[in-house]
C-alpha cells in the first residue's frame, strides 16, 4: 500500500513537473509573439476597410474610429452573439462612410461574413466577404479573388433598385445570381439590404455619436505601432 | 531496434512505411487542406516541425518517466508544440493560419504524431529520433504536396497559386496558369476529388513496390530455381 502510495506520488510530482515545463514554453512563445499576432490582425482587418474606402477618401484611422451597435439591432446585422462596432471613415473631421460588420447567416454552407460600406447619403460605398464556407467553384464567386460579383452592389441603396427588387434575378429581382448557386447570392443580397435598412433606421444616433468622438489621425496610429 | 541505421529510417519514413501511403495516418487533413500547393505545404512543413520536435523532446526524457504517466507526458509535450506552432503560423503567416483553421490546432490529434512517439522516441536515441520525426514529417508533406500539386493543377488549372501567403511579396507573381484563364474543373477542388487523388497515388505506389519485387525475383531466379519455398518476406508493420 505504502508502495503504491509512493508511486502514485512520484508520478504526480512528475507529471506536474511536465505541466510547469510546457506552460513555460507556452507563455513565452505567447509573449514572443503577442505584438506580431495583434500586428498581422490589424493590417488584414485595414486592408479590408481601405478596399471599401479608399485612402483618398479619408484622412482619419479607420481601424480606431469606431462607434458600436446598440445590442438591439444586433440581430438585424446576424451579429447576435459578439456585437459589433461601425468604423467612421471621415474627412477632416466630417464623417463621410460608415463600415458595419454583418453576417449572412443563411448561406449555403453558414455563415458569410461581411464588411458593408455605406456613404452618408445611405448609397453603397462596396461590399467585401470576410470569410465564408461556399461550395469552391459555384458560391465563392462572392469573393473578390475569384468574380468582381460583389462590386455590382456599388452605388445601389435603399431605393435603388426600389425596395421589392432587392433579390436575385431568379427571385425576380435586380440582381445576378451564378449558374449552379442561387442561395449563396440570395443570402449576401438580402443581409445588404438589412444593412441598409439599420443604417437608415441608426443614422442619426451613428453620425451623432461619431461627431461627438474626437477624430483619430493616422499619425497617431503610426506612432502607436511603434510603441 | 536500437541499431536501425540512419537510411533506413529515412527510407522508413519517405518510402517503405510513409505515414500517408502506407500506414494511412492523418487522412483527415491530409484530405481537408490539399486543395493547393499553399495550403498544402503549410500544413506540411507545420506537421513536420511538431512531428521533430515532439520526437526529440520525447526520446530525452524517455528515460524519467514511468510506464504509468508515459503518454499524459507525451500528449502535453506534443500538445505544446502544436500550439507553438500555431502562434508562430499566426504571427507569421497570419493569412495562410485563417486558411488551414482548424487544422493546424488539430495536428495535436494526428495519430501519427503520438504513434511515432509510441514507436520510435520512446525506444531510441535522441539523433535517430530527431531523424525518424523529421523523414516521416517529409513523408507526410511530401505526399500533401503532391495531392496539392496535383489537384490545383486539375482544379483550378493553375500551380503555385496564392504562394506569397508564405513566403511574402516576392512570390506574388508565381501563379503559373496552365490551361488559361477562367479553367475550372469542380471535383478535383471538392473532397471527393481528394480522396480519388489520395487513392491513385497509393495504387501507384503498390505497383512500384511490385515491380521492384518482381525485377528482384527475376534476378534471384536462376540462383533459387527449382525450389517451390514460400515467401516469407516483405514487413509487417
Amino acid at each position: 500500500m505504502a508502495k503504491l502510495g509512493k508511486s502514485i506520488g512520484f508520478n504526480s510530482v512528475v507529471l506536474g513537473l511536465f505541466a510547469l515545463i510546457t506552460a513555460a514554453v507556452l507563455a513565452s512563445t505567447y509573449l514572443g509573439t503577442k505584438d506580431r499576432i495583434a500586428a498581422a490582425q490589424r493590417e488584414v482587418a485595414k486592408r479590408a476597410l481601405l478596399e471599401i474606402v479608399p485612402l483618398d477618401r479619408h484622412t482619419n484611422d479607420l481601424l480606431l474610429d469606431t462607434v458600436p451597435i446598440p445590442a438591439n439591432y444586433w440581430h438585424t446585422l446576424g451579429i447576435d452573439d459578439d456585437g459589433g462596432e461601425v468604423n467612421i471613415a471621415r474627412q477632416g473631421d466630417e464623417p463621410v462612410a460608415v463600415i458595419i460588420p454583418a453576417v449572412a447567416p443563411d448561406g449555403y454552407n453558414g455563415d458569410i461574413n461581411l464588411i458593408i460600406g455605406i456613404n452618408i447619403d445611405g448609397s453603397l460605398a462596396g461590399v467585401r466577404v470576410v470569410s465564408h464556407h461556399e461550395t469552391p467553384g459555384l458560391g465563392d464567386k462572392i469573393d473578390l479573388k475569384k468574380s468582381n460579383w460583389i462590386v455590382g452592389f456599388n452605388g445601389k441603396s435603399l431605393t435603388n433598385p426600389a425596395p421589392e427588387l432587392w433579390k436575385v434575378k431568379k427571385d425576380k429581382g435586380a440582381f445576378d445570381q451564378f449558374t449552379g448557386a442561387t442561395i449563396t447570392p440570395r443570402a449576401v443580397v438580402q443581409q445588404v439590404y438589412k444593412t441598409l435598412k439599420y443604417y437608415n433606421e441608426d443614422r442619426a444616433r451613428l453620425l451623432k455619436a461619431a461627431r461627438q468622438r474626437p477624430t483619430i489621425h493616422h499619425q497617431a496610429s503610426e506612432e502607436n505601432d511603434h510603441g | 531496434m536500437a541499431d536501425i541505421s540512419y537510411r533506413e529510417i529515412a527510407h522508413n519514413g519517405l518510402w517503405k512505411n510513409n505515414p500517408a501511403l502506407v500506414q494511412l495516418l492523418g487522412l483527415c487533413p491530409l484530405l481537408a487542406v490539399t486543395g493547393s500547393v499553399v495550403n498544402a505545404l503549410g500544413l506540411g512543413l507545420a506537421t513536420m516541425l511538431v512531428l521533430t520536435a515532439s520526437n526529440t523532446a520525447i526520446s530525452m526524457i524517455r528515460n524519467h518517466v514511468s510506464e504509468a504517466v508515459k503518454i499524459p507526458a507525451f500528449v502535453m509535450i506534443i500538445a505544446s508544440f502544436t500550439t507553438c506552432t500555431e502562434l508562430l503560423m499566426q504571427a507569421f503567416t497570419y493569412e495562410l493560419y485563417t486558411i488551414l483553421g482548424i487544422f493546424i490546432p488539430l495536428i495535436v490529434t494526428n495519430c501519427i504524431i503520438l504513434g511515432r512517439a509510441e514507436a520510435f522516441a520512446c525506444k531510441n536515441k535522441v539523433a535517430a529520433s530527431a531523424l525518424d520525426g523529421f523523414m516521416m514529417g517529409s513523408g507526410f508533406g511530401l505526399v500533401l504536396l503532391l495531392i496539392g500539386t496535383i489537384r490545383e493543377i486539375l482544379g483550378n488549372g493553375t500551380l503555385f497559386a496564392n504562394m506569397h501567403l508564405l513566403f511574402g511579396p516576392m512570390a506574388e507573381h508565381w501563379t503559373l496558369h496552365l490551361f488559361g484563364e477562367g479553367y475550372g474543373f469542380l471535383i478535383a477542388v471538392l473532397p471527393p476529388g481528394a480522396f480519388l487523388v489520395a487513392g491513385m497515388l497509393i495504387a501507384l505506389k503498390n505497383i512500384i513496390d511490385k515491380r521492384i519485387e518482381t525485377r528482384r525475383a527475376a534476378k534471384q531466379a536462376p540462383v533459387t530455381s527449382g525450389s517451390k519455398r514460400v515467401r516469407t518476406t516483405g514487413a509487417i508493420s
